[in-house]
């Protein structure tokens, strides 16, 4: 019987129960054996110029070893995202200027970590404060700049204003226009950035970090380091979530590997929460102004998304993710004409970067809000509306007005999945019966509809399986898990192939010498290329099994097969093991798949929320999901995704956003701040099975890590606008907070536009 | 200056000097290598660091070893004698998927532990409720609460109001079941 599509439990937990996962802060490793702390000194400035800084009191303070500043540094300041201005490149330490609250401006090394903390407050920074740019409109506007000699706050644009034509929306009988706040939020795993480093006798650096994929972190370090790739080791320790945060390394990653080599001893660097709230990538953030238009008859014609993004102080990877956003924007949807265009711009913020979705969540929620308003003018239902606008399965492969070859799709049956589970019609009878009521809690009843862009860009991963004479097996993979189950989903399918249970079975990642080649794992793209890898990897691994089986059993290869982990000779009792087979010659298999395209998941999410009147508060009573990701190896971890998806997808919609003051402070700067949801916050999520499979790789799997989020975002945010729009309320941004809400009740009740 | 404490950690009498200040969590993973017992937000938020101190629930990451001293300390590595010696708790946690990453689930099921030890057969909004003090950004706790109605002896797919056909529960968090 096929292990695939079974709900195997996971074969890392017994240890993650019981002593707990290794992660970077945990390791014992004795080549760390009296490591250094490593601790920053950090602006509590947004924008300022550094106008002295003194380490005197520190460097005498208990367990100092070394403050460095700006001026022991060596290393030259770089720009993090190419296609950016010259002059927008990061210092290492801050020297002349800081541009955000968080920037490091001198580190601190300590015998030990308590140390590090006392030290650090006695180094004293002298600041000038320089006027400070905290929004988009503000960066838009070019008053105040944070590069001067850029010339503009702009970063980066794709399309330009000449790409708008006039007549866009010429013959549409109703055009709708909203602005949108997509808001900034924080990935917030668990476990904070750390990193450990050691350079050896061999002049070789060992670096340990926390990262959603080695390889990519070793290549970036080698870099700004200024040494040859060969002379970094990166070994990935378990790594606590990472939620595109993660990927590739951070700055202060070749901090800890500098600090390390200045100080001549091993350095270990773990972050406070703080520092992981004003330091780490942050997601989404963009201004998005929506324009579309159609027909009365619920035909849309033409829609437009105008995005501004917001880099932060120092550009990173979040520059790219409106390119996803462009090319994403007209969603499940087949309109006429499409036209977008992004400006990503710099702020006295903390950088951001790719957050759950990275750029498709964004332009859902746009389109998805855009949907909804343009059926709310037309006085149509959202479901109606949609259904008349998506493609048939029979025109797929369809690609959209961005570029985008979707590989297959059945966008009306989701959608119709979700309604017939929730009982459509009766939440509207119900929702009615309210409102007529007149109701203190009112229901809203949000859908939402999505297609997102998985493995995006990079569609190639590598795969080692070998056989061993105990029978156990290896499998290397070049992707990196943190937290999705890898060990055990790849067991499954080197499993399939060889017929040797997952428990004999160790997947190895995050090791750069012994997997030189990999990509990582992010953008929903591990089990479509790394995973096939493993499975295509296993599969020639059993046809080299047969083969040489043939010669010592003197059979036909066609008449051999790979059960139970022998080489069976079909119908008789001839048989031999592969472990057999091992003992006599290397068992191992390398091998390269690349799936050429991207594949492209889609669903629908339906989400019911009771909304309180009086205190404006909304709280999600159900949320029901189609999450189409093709084939399901493992629905248990499938579903695990789903869930944590759909959670982070409600929380951006009420509750969480990084907020900054008018001074560039941030706000929400510990968990006692910032709006993380608990259980007590979420409903139990109910998921429906659909699977379309994709013919672009041979277990038919597309991504299903970022789903949830995309999906569920724009409907919680639908269900609440929907929730008081018999008031006269259009649109509330997220996150649809009490405050938020009431006030757009308040403002409707006293007969201005909230 | 040190302080002496005496901790009996998992059934083990610990004796250190430590610094007034040093963190109980600090005392268990740096003093006794009990790495289990993470740290996620140093603001009694997240709920990473809970251990079991004389049976009760507390976040260790504010507390201080000394607040410790002459009791006893009960973290993830105390349930069990290993892998192959699963916890009710911890085996529920495994066959429900109630970890991802990792990193929320010594404390998690620390919390869970003692919420069953208080309240036997919850209901799914008071398994809600009474692990709201620990945070878990990967699985959207949906099945963190089946594991803990699991581990109570409940089937979470016959709880009340659950749908036919569904993968989920389907009941929400105001129902209380």
């Amino acid at each position: 019987m096929s292990i695939m599509g079974t709900r195997v439990v996971r074969v890392e937990d017994p240890v993650f129960l019981t002593r707990g996962a290794t992660y970077t802060d945990d390791l014992t490793d004795e080549r760390l054996a009296g490591a250094l702390h490593l601790t920053f000194v950090r602006s509590p400035l947004a924008h300022a110029r550094i106008t002295g800084v003194d380490t005197t009191a520190a460097r005498e303070a208990p367990g100092v070893v070394a403050v460095i500043t700006a001026d022991e540094m060596d290393l030259t300041p770089t720009k993090h995202f190419p296609a950016v201005p010259d002059a927008m490149a990061r210092p290492w330490l801050a020297k002349d200027t800081v541009r955000f609250v968080g920037e490091p401006v001198a580190a601190v090394l300590t015998e030990h970590a308590y140390q590090g903390e006392d030290a650090a407050e006695l180094v004293e920074v002298d600041y000038d404060p320089l006027p400070v740019v905290t929004t988009l409109k503000q960066s838009l506007a070019n008053e105040h700049l944070l590069f001067p000699e850029a010339g503009s706050n702009l970063a980066c644009e794709f399309g330009g204003e000449d790409e708008f034509s006039d007549d866009l929306f010429d013959g549409c009988e109703v055009v709708v226009t909203q602005e949108i706040v997509n808001q900034r939020v924080a990935a917030a795993p668990l476990e904070v950035r750390g990193a450990a480093a050691v350079w050896g006798s061999d002049g070789r650096l060992t670096l340990w970090p926390s990262t959603q994929n080695a390889q990519q972190t070793k290549g970036e370090v080698a870099g700004w380091l200024g040494v040859e790739p060969d002379k970094i080791h990166v070994i990935t320790p378990d790594v606590g979530g990472g939620f595109g945060a993660k990927i590739g390394a951070d700055p202060e990653f070749a901090l800890v590997a500098w600090m390390s080599r200045h100080a001549g001893r091993p350095v270990r660097w773990n972050e406070s929460r703080s520092e992981n709230m004003t330091g780490m990538l942050q997601g989404r953030a963009q201004l998005q102004t929506i324009t579309i238009g159609g027909n009365r008859d619920g035909k849309v014609l033409a829609y437009r998304l105008d995005v501004l993004a917001d880099a932060g102080a120092y550009p990173r990877i979040g520059v790219a993710l409106p390119t996803f956003t462009r090319m994403m924007a007209a969603g499940v949807y087949d309109i006429p004409k499409v036209e977008t265009r992004a400006r990503v711009l710099v702020t006295n913020t903390t950088s951001t970067g790719a957050y759950r979705g990275a750029g498709r969540p964004e332009a859902t929620a746009a389109i998805e809000r855009a949907f909804d308003l343009f059926a709310a003018e037309i006085g149509k239902d959202v479901a109606e509306v949609r259904k008349l606008n998506v493609p048939p399965p029979e025109a797929f492969p369809f690609t959209n007005k961005g570029g985008a070859q979707y590989d297959s799709g059945e966008y009306a049956k989701a959608i119709d999945k979700v309604l017939d589970a929730g009982d459509y019609a009766g939440l509207r009878a119900e929702q009615k019966a309210r409102r007529e009521r007149g109701d203190v809690l009112q229901l809203g009843i949000g859908l939402s509809c999505f297609v997102e862009i998985t493995a995006g860009g990079m569609t190639a991963e590598d795969a080692t399986v070998e056989v061993h004479p105990d029978g156990s097996v290896t499998v290397l993979t070049g992707t990196s898990p943190h937290g999705q189950g890898h060990a055990t989903a790849w067991a499954m399918l080197a499993s399939e192939k060889l017929g040797i249970p997952v428990e004999k079975i160790t997947v190895k990642h995050g090791d750069t010498d012994l997997i030189p080649k990999g990509i990582g794992t992010m953008g929903s793209r591990s089990l479509q290329t790394g995973g096939v890898a493993v499975y295509q990897a296993a599969g020639e691994l059993a046809d080299l099994a047969k083969q040489r089986a043939a010669d010592v059993l003197e059979a036909s290869v066609d008449d051999l097969e790979v059960v139970e982990g022998e080489v069976r000779v079909s119908g008789t009792g001839t048989s031999i093991t592969l472990a057999q087979l091992a003992e006599k010659d290397q068992l191992r298999i390398e091998s390269h798949w690349d799936g050429q395209m991207p594949s492209f998941p889609f669903g629908a999410h339906l989400a019911v929320v009771e909304l309180d009147t009086e205190s404006g508060k909304a709280v999600v009573d159900k949320i029901i999901t189609v999450d189409d990701a093709g084939t399901i190896l493992n629905p248990l971890l499938a579903e695990g995704q789903r869930h944590g998806g759909i959670a982070q997808g409600i929380a951006q919609a009420l509750l969480e956003e990084v907020v900054y003051d008018e001074d560039g402070n941030p706000l929400t700067a510990t968990f006692a701040d910032y709006g993380i949801p608990s259980a007590a916050e979420l409903p139990s999520f109910t998921l429906l099975t659909m699977e379309t499979p994709t013919h672009l790789n041979p277990i038919g799997a597309k991504g299903i890590g970022e789903a949830g989020t995309i999906g569920s975002t724009p409907a919680v945010q639908s269900a609440v606008c929907d929730a008081v729009s018999h008031l006269g309320i259009r649109h509330i941004d997220m996150p649809a907070t009490p405050l938020r809400v009431w006030t757009a009740i308040n403002a409707a009740q006293n007969g201005s536009e909230a | 200056m040190t302080v002496k404490v005496e901790i009996t950690v998992n059934g083990e009498s610990t004796s250190a000097d430590v610094e007034p200040r040093l963190l109980l969590a600090h005392y268990l993973r740096d003093q006794l290598g009990l790495k289990g017992t993470n740290i996620g937000c140093d603001t009694t938020s997240c709920g990473a660091c809970t251990v079991l101190l004389d049976g009760e629930s507390i976040k260790s990451c504010t507390v201080l070893a000394v607040q410790a001293d002459q009791q006893s300390v009960t973290t993830m590595e105390g349930l069990s004698s290993g892998t192959d010696d699963l916890h009710p708790m911890q085996a529920a946690f495994r066959a429900e998927h109630g970890l991802q990453c990792g990193f929320c689930t010594p404390g998690m099921v620390m919390a869970a532990v003692s919420l069953l030890e208080e309240n036997p057969k919850p209901t799914e909004k008071q398994v809600r409720e009474g692990l709201e003090g620990n945070l878990c950004r990967c699985t959207g706790y949906h099945n963190i609460v089946r594991a803990v109605l699991t581990a109570s002896g409940q089937d979470p797919d016959k709880a009340e109001g659950s749908e036919p056909g569904m993968v989920a529960p389907g009941f929400s968090t105001g129902s209380g079941a």
